[in-house]
């Protein structure tokens, strides 16, 4: 059988001012993986995949998500944007940033009504969430945060999920169950791409991996990729790190 | 009446500068109306507020395209960016205001009314346009009540909701500018940003809900724009401006100390209280264990080893008498069994409360 590609990424160029961000990438997702994005700071992970859902205007490049256009295919992409990218002061409750998710297939003008709200309610009972759902937002732990973000993005029902860094700043407990999370997901036949910093749990976590520095370094699957010459040609010092069988 | 609804749609749209962070935009805009008003003028040679208003809206837009062109083509940043074109427009309009009350032409006087405001000026015509427009903006506010909020709160995510970011952006924007430069006339040039701000700023202490945050910085809108008018009529010819800007800040003077969850007078307590209580908890805690030593818990000791504890004081052992925690028998205290119970459970009580 042929494998279907979820996500793919031609000569995509991404520069902010002269410096190129990203060079000429060239990348194929495939369907039901579930990815983690590595590289050093400034790498350009998550402009890789603000680039791909067109928050960021490449100079160069297409994005196509099963064979077509991304902008015909929005309804199937969901983003969870790094945490701190908001302001968490913003006057609003727990359920109702969930419900945003919804707004998408809602379209222009029409207000969420009682199936979307139910729709979001088990989203948060999903993430575990569902006895704060009238909390406000700010009085939520980042822990709490990461996981109404997680609960929006579920909302949308998408079969590709792009997720930056959704375990920065977050305890152990919230980690696990977000990587539950993910592991469901995948189990659905959903594609999940996450940028990801630690490296010690890559092989326990994710099953296919790609190395990003400016360039594409490597992708494929962890097991045969996951090593310590693309470690160190991607993050440029001698690499060592203990893969576990 | 002109001043009430005007003070309501700056609230409403205020909410929205504030939350978007976009506070001192508005600061701007206004000073960038002045020379619009200026050249109106000088072209025209005639005081007619509606052409006024027109040069205003010119100017007002071309001043925020300035400011977006420089922070997104040059590395100066947004502060930066305001700071510049708002003096530069100012400095402009003062220079044009100037050099026309120098002209021999009699009916220059009265343009200096824009620089502070006068309610007194407006026509009936100018209030007809003051609600009309007001009723424009509750309508758009309304329909796109859904969509101005994810802008607000996470423009990125909205994009891949595929929603046309730069089309929401520019409709709040746009309303925020024709706010503006209806609202000059009355609380001029230099002080019509604190009306945009203030009343958005006071209502955001009282609740956590954007839909009531914006009706609640309408009200007091409306509210400072009455009062402030009011004082300014009857006290003579006060400029508008200024008094209804000294209300709106009264409001948010108010707000900032008295609301009951951000407020600092009910945090103050709160803290006080919440501090009170968990010396008293530590009191009790200590107590617990000199108790646990004795076989028989409700043995007396004396109050006088509780004077080396720090953080012990007569009050919260009068509490802890008062919760029948401890009986005080002379310069004796004991333990209630009730006491030791609670001294038991003391901690996971602690970490319950906090997370409720």
């Amino acid at each position: 059988m042929e494998t279907n590609y979820a996500i793919t990424v031609d000569d995509l160029t991404v520069a902010y001012n002269y410096k190129p961000v990203l060079w000429d990438i060239d990348l194929a997702i495939p369907e039901g993986v579930l990815m983690c994005i590595v590289g050093p700071n400034g790498a350009g992970k998550s402009t890789l995949i603000k680039s791909i859902l067109g928050i960021i205007k490449p100079i160069a490049g297409t994005v196509s998500v099963f064979g077509k256009p991304y902008k015909k295919q929005r309804s199937l992409v969901a983003y969870v944007p790094q945490k701190g990218s908001v302001d968490w002061d913003f006057p609003t409750t727990a359920l109702d940033v969930v419900m945003m998710g919804t707004y998408g297939s809602l379209g222009w003008i029409k207000r969420p009504g009682q199936k979307e709200k139910k729709a979001s309610l088990e989203a948060l009972e999903k993430v575990g969430m569902l006895p704060f759902k009238n909390r406000q937002i700010s009085q939520l732990s980042g822990g709490q945060q990461q996981r109404i973000f997680l609960a929006r993005a579920l909302v949308q029902n998408a079969s590709i999920y792009f997720m930056d860094e959704p375990f920065q700043g977050v305890d152990a407990t919230t980690e696990k169950a977000i990587i539950n999370i993910l592991k469901e997901l995948r189990k659905a036949g959903k594609t999940v791409v996450v940028v990801h910093h630690d490296l010690q749990t890559v092989p326990e976590y994710f099953d296919w991996v790609t190395f990003l520095n400016v360039k594409k370094i490597a992708t494929g699957p962890v097991k045969d990729i996951f090593n310590d010459d693309n470690l160190t040609k991607t993050y440029g010092i001698n690499y060592k790190v203990s893969v576990q069988e | 009446m002109g001043t009430a609804v005007l003070g309501a749609i700056c609230g409403m749209l205020g909410s929205f500068a504030v939350l978007r962070k976009q506070s001192l935009l508005g600061d701007a805009i206004s000073h960038a109306a002045l020379p619009g008003i200026a050249i109106a003028f000088l072209i025209t040679g005639v005081k007619d507020s509606n052409i006024f208003l027109l040069g205003a809206l010119v100017s007002g837009l071309l001043g925020t395209f300035w400011i977006r062109s420089i922070t997104k083509k040059t590395h100066l940043k947004s502060d930066t960016a305001l700071g510049l074109t708002l003096s530069l427009f100012f400095g402009f309009g003062m220079l044009l205001l100037t050099f026309i009350q120098k002209q021999p032409n009699a009916s220059q006087a009265g343009l200096d009314t824009y620089l502070f405001g006068q309610a007194a000026t407006l026509l009936e015509k100018d209030v007809w346009l003051i609600a009309i427009v007001a009723g424009i903006s509750l309508l758009i506010l309304f329909i796109f009540w859904k969509e101005f909020k994810i802008l607000l709160f996470d423009e990125d995510y909205t994009k891949t909701l595929g929603f046309n970011t730069r089309f929401i952006d520019v409709l709040i924007t746009t309303f925020i500018v024709i706010t503006i430069v209806l609202g000059l006339q009355t609380v001029g040039v230099i002080l019509m940003s604190a009306m945009l701000l203030a009343p958005a700023a006071a209502a955001r202490q009282w609740t956590n809900s954007l839909g009531i945050m914006v009706i609640l910085a309408a009200i007091f809108g409306a509210f400072s724009g009455v009062v402030g008018t009011g004082i300014s009529t009857v006290s003579g010819n006060l400029s508008t401006g200024p008094v209804i800007v000294l209300v709106a800040a009264s409001i948010v003077l108010f707000s900032f100390i008295f609301s009951p969850n951000r407020g600092l007078l009910f945090r103050e307590i709160r803290f006080r209280k919440n501090r009170n209580n968990i010396k008293m908890h530590k009191t009790l805690a200590f107590m617990y264990g000199i108790a646990k030593t004795h076989q028989n818990i409700s043995h007396p000791h004396a109050i006088k080893i509780l004077n080396g504890f720090q953080g012990f004081s007569k009050k919260s052992l009068q509490e802890l008498v008062d919760l029948n925690y401890v009986k005080i028998d002379g310069q004796q205290w004991s333990m209630t069994q009730e006491g030791y119970q609670t001294a038991e459970n003391l901690y996971d009580q602690q970490i319950k409360k906090s997370d409720e």
